[in-house]
C-alpha cells in the first residue's frame, strides 16, 4: 500500500482535492476521489461514476483526506460483495470515517454475524409488513393534513413542508415519541450524518455533546416503556427484547441513531427525489396521471433514481481478489450503490427514469444479503401512500428553481426544492 | 415437466409445470405467480422469495443451506418451514411440491 505521507502525496494535498468542474474522462484515475462531497453537491458525479465503471470499476484511491480506500463500481461486484459478510465485514463501521474510539457508538448496522442479526431481529418486527397494513390509515390521514395545508399559488420548500415533515411525523410514530418535541429527533438525524465544518456542527466533539442530549431524553422514555408491558414501539421493544435489554448506554445510543437516521433522510429523500425526477421527465409525469395505477412500481423506479445512500463501507478481513484486484486485509471497501443504479450491464437504459419500469424492484438501494434495508417496505408504503394522495388532488407539483444538494457523498440528497402549486393544477373535490 | 402447486396467502392455487433446473422461484415469476418478488434475482439476498414448504415435502426439499439460513433468520415471518424459493431447484424428485406464499414479503 502506498505510503499517504510522501513529499509527493503532500505536494498534492495541496491542490484542490473537489472535482467539481473537471473532465470526468480526462482526469487521471488517480486524482479520482469519489468519497470528496464536491461532486456529489454540485450533481456532477454521474459521469464519474460512469468512467470509473468503464474504466477502473474496482477503483484504489490512495491519496484523500479521509485515507486510502477502495471504490466498487459495478451491480455485480457490489452483490458479490454483499454475499460475503465473512470476507467484507461491516465493522468498525459503514461511514469511510474511523470514528476515534470515544465517539464509536455500537449499532447493529456495524456489526458481523451472529449479533447483528440477535439485535437486528428485537426490533425489525416493528417495521413487518404484518405491523404496517396496521399503520398505513394514520400514515395516510397524517399526509392528507399535510397536502391540505399546503400553500397555492406560491412558491415554498417542498423539503421543509413535505419531505421533512412527513418523515418526522412517522418517526415519532414508530418510537411512540412525545408528538411535540419530534422535531428533535430529526434534528439528532441531522447531527449524526453532519461533516464538521458544513453548516450544522463545527467537530465531531460538538456533534457528540448534541447525541447526549439525545441519549438523556430516550433513556427517560425507556425507563418509562422498560417499567411497563411490552408495547409495540420502538423503544419498548429495545427496552424488553433479551438480545437488547441490558444493551450499555453508547450501544443504545447507536442504535438509536441507526433507526433514527435510517428512518428518516433515506425517506425524506426519496420524497423529494421524486417530484425533481417527475418533473424533469415531463413524459413520465404523464404517465402517472393518465394511470395512477402505476404508482408501486414509479416508487421501486424512485428509489432507484435517487439512491439515498450513495455507498455502504465494507472493511476487508481477509486479503481477497475483486475484479482482479487484490484487496488486502484491513482496507476500506466503498460499495456505490449509486453507480450500479447506473450499471448498464444490470440495468436498461439506467440513466433514464421511466416509472413503468420492467423487473423495478430490482436495484441496490436497499442493499443486499443480511444487512438490507430492514425499513424497506416502509418507505415504499409512505411513497406509495403519499403518491396515492397527491394525484387525488394535484395535476402536478411544478418545481420552480435548482435544488439545493447536501454537501456529502454518503447521503444523497436536498436541503432546498422550490415548487408551487398552482390552483389551476387542483382537482375538484 | 415437474408439477408445483403455490397456495397464495388468501387460500387461491396456482398449480403450474414447471421445467427441470428451474427454481422455485424462477418457476412462479415465469408462469406470473403472485406474491414472490424475488428483488435480488435469485441471489439469496434479499429474502423476498419466502415461501412455507408443506410439511410432506420438507424432507424432499431439504434444509436451507449456509448462505440461505441467515437470511432466512432476519425474517420475522420465519417458521421452520420456510425456505428461499430461488434456493429450491426443481427436479423430478420435487414432481407435486406444494408450497404456501406468506402474506407479504419481508
Amino acid at each position: 500500500m502506498p505510503d499517504v505521507s510522501t513529499p509527493e502525496n503532500s505536494t498534492r494535498a495541496k491542490r484542490n482535492r473537489s472535482l467539481v468542474g473537471r473532465d470526468p474522462w480526462t482526469t487521471p484515475l488517480a486524482e479520482i476521489d469519489l468519497a470528496h462531497p464536491g461532486i456529489w453537491q454540485a450533481y456532477e458525479f454521474l459521469p464519474f461514476l460512469a468512467r470509473l465503471r468503464r474504466d477502473d470499476p474496482v477503483h484504489y484511491c490512495a491519496d484523500s483526506t479521509l485515507g486510502p480506500y477502495w471504490s466498487v463500481m459495478t451491480y455485480k461486484d457490489i452483490m458479490t460483495m454483499e454475499a460475503a459478510p465473512h470476507i467484507f465485514s461491516s465493522e468498525p463501521t459503514i461511514g469511510i470515517v474511523d470514528v476515534i474510539p470515544e465517539f464509536n457508538l455500537p449499532m447493529f448496522i456495524a456489526m458481523d454475524p451472529p449479533k447483528h442479526e440477535e439485535q437486528r431481529k428485537t426490533v425489525q418486527g416493528v417495521v413487518a409488513p404484518t405491523n404496517l397494513k396496521n399503520l398505513e390509515g394514520l400514515i395516510r390521514q397524517r399526509v392528507i393534513t399535510i397536502l391540505d395545508g399546503l400553500p397555492r399559488d406560491e412558491s415554498f420548500n417542498w423539503v421543509d413542508l413535505v419531505s421533512r415533515d412527513l418523515t418526522t411525523q412517522m418517526l415519532a410514530t414508530l418510537f411512540d415519541f412525545p408528538f411535540e418535541d419530534r422535531h428533535k429527533l430529526t434534528y439528532w438525524s441531522d447531527v449524526a450524518t453532519a461533516i464538521p465544518g458544513a453548516g450544522l456542527i463545527d467537530s465531531y466533539e460538538e456533534g457528540f455533546e448534541i447525541l447526549k442530549d439525545c441519549l438523556a431524553y430516550f433513556t427517560q422514555l425507556w425507563r418509562e416503556r422498560a417499567s411497563k408491558a411490552p408495547g409495540d414501539d420502538l423503544i419498548s421493544m429495545l427496552a424488553h427484547g433479551e438480545a437488547t435489554r441490558n444493551m450499555p448506554p453508547m450501544e443504545f445510543l447507536g442504535n438509536l441513531i441507526l433507526l433514527i437516521v435510517g428512518g428518516n433522510d433515506t425517506t425524506r429523500n426519496s420524497i423529494s427525489g421524486g417530484v425533481l425526477a417527475l418533473n424533469e421527465n415531463p413524459k413520465e409525469y404523464q404517465k402517472l396521471r393518465d394511470n395512477p395505477a402505476l404508482i408501486p412500481l414509479m416508487v421501486s423506479e424512485i428509489i432507484r433514481w435517487q439512491t439515498p445512500l450513495a455507498y455502504m463501507r465494507r472493511t476487508a478481513k481477509v486479503d481477497t481478489e475483486l475484479g482482479g484486484k487484490t484487496i488486502r486485509a484491513g482496507d476500506k471497501v466503498l460499495m456505490w450503490y449509486a453507480s450500479a443504479n447506473r450499471d448498464p450491464d444490470a440495468i436498461d437504459n439506467p440513466d433514464d427514469f421511466i416509472i413503468d419500469r420492467p423487473r423495478a424492484r430490482q436495484h441496490l438501494s436497499f442493499g443486499f444479503g443480511i444487512h438490507r434495508c430492514m425499513g424497506n417496505r416502509l418507505a415504499e408504503m409512505q411513497l406509495r401512500v403519499l403518491w396515492e394522495e397527491i394525484s387525488q388532488r394535484f395535476d402536478k407539483i411544478e418545481v420552480v428553481g435548482e435544488p439545493v444538494r447536501i454537501y456529502s457523498s454518503f447521503v444523497k440528497g436536498y436541503t432546498e426544492l422550490p415548487v408551487i402549486i398552482r390552483s389551476s393544477a387542483v382537482k375538484a373535490a | 415437466m415437474t408439477r408445483i402447486t403455490y397456495i397464495e396467502y388468501n387460500g387461491t392455487e396456482h398449480v403450474i409445470d414447471a421445467t427441470n433446473g428451474d427454481s422455485v422461484m424462477e418457476a412462479a415469476i415465469n408462469n406470473l405467480v403472485p406474491g414472490i418478488d424475488a428483488d435480488c434475482g435469485g441471489a439469496c439476498s434479499c429474502g423476498t422469495c419466502h415461501v412455507f414448504v408443506d410439511d410432506a415435502w420438507k424432507e424432499a426439499v431439504g434444509e436451507p443451506g449456509e448462505f440461505e439460513e441467515p437470511m432466512l433468520d432476519i425474517n420475522p415471518e420465519r417458521s421452520a418451514n420456510s425456505r428461499l424459493s430461488c434456493q429450491i431447484d426443481i427436479s423430478d424428485d420435487l414432481d407435486g411440491l406444494v408450497v404456501r406464499l406468506p402474506e407479504y414479503q419481508f
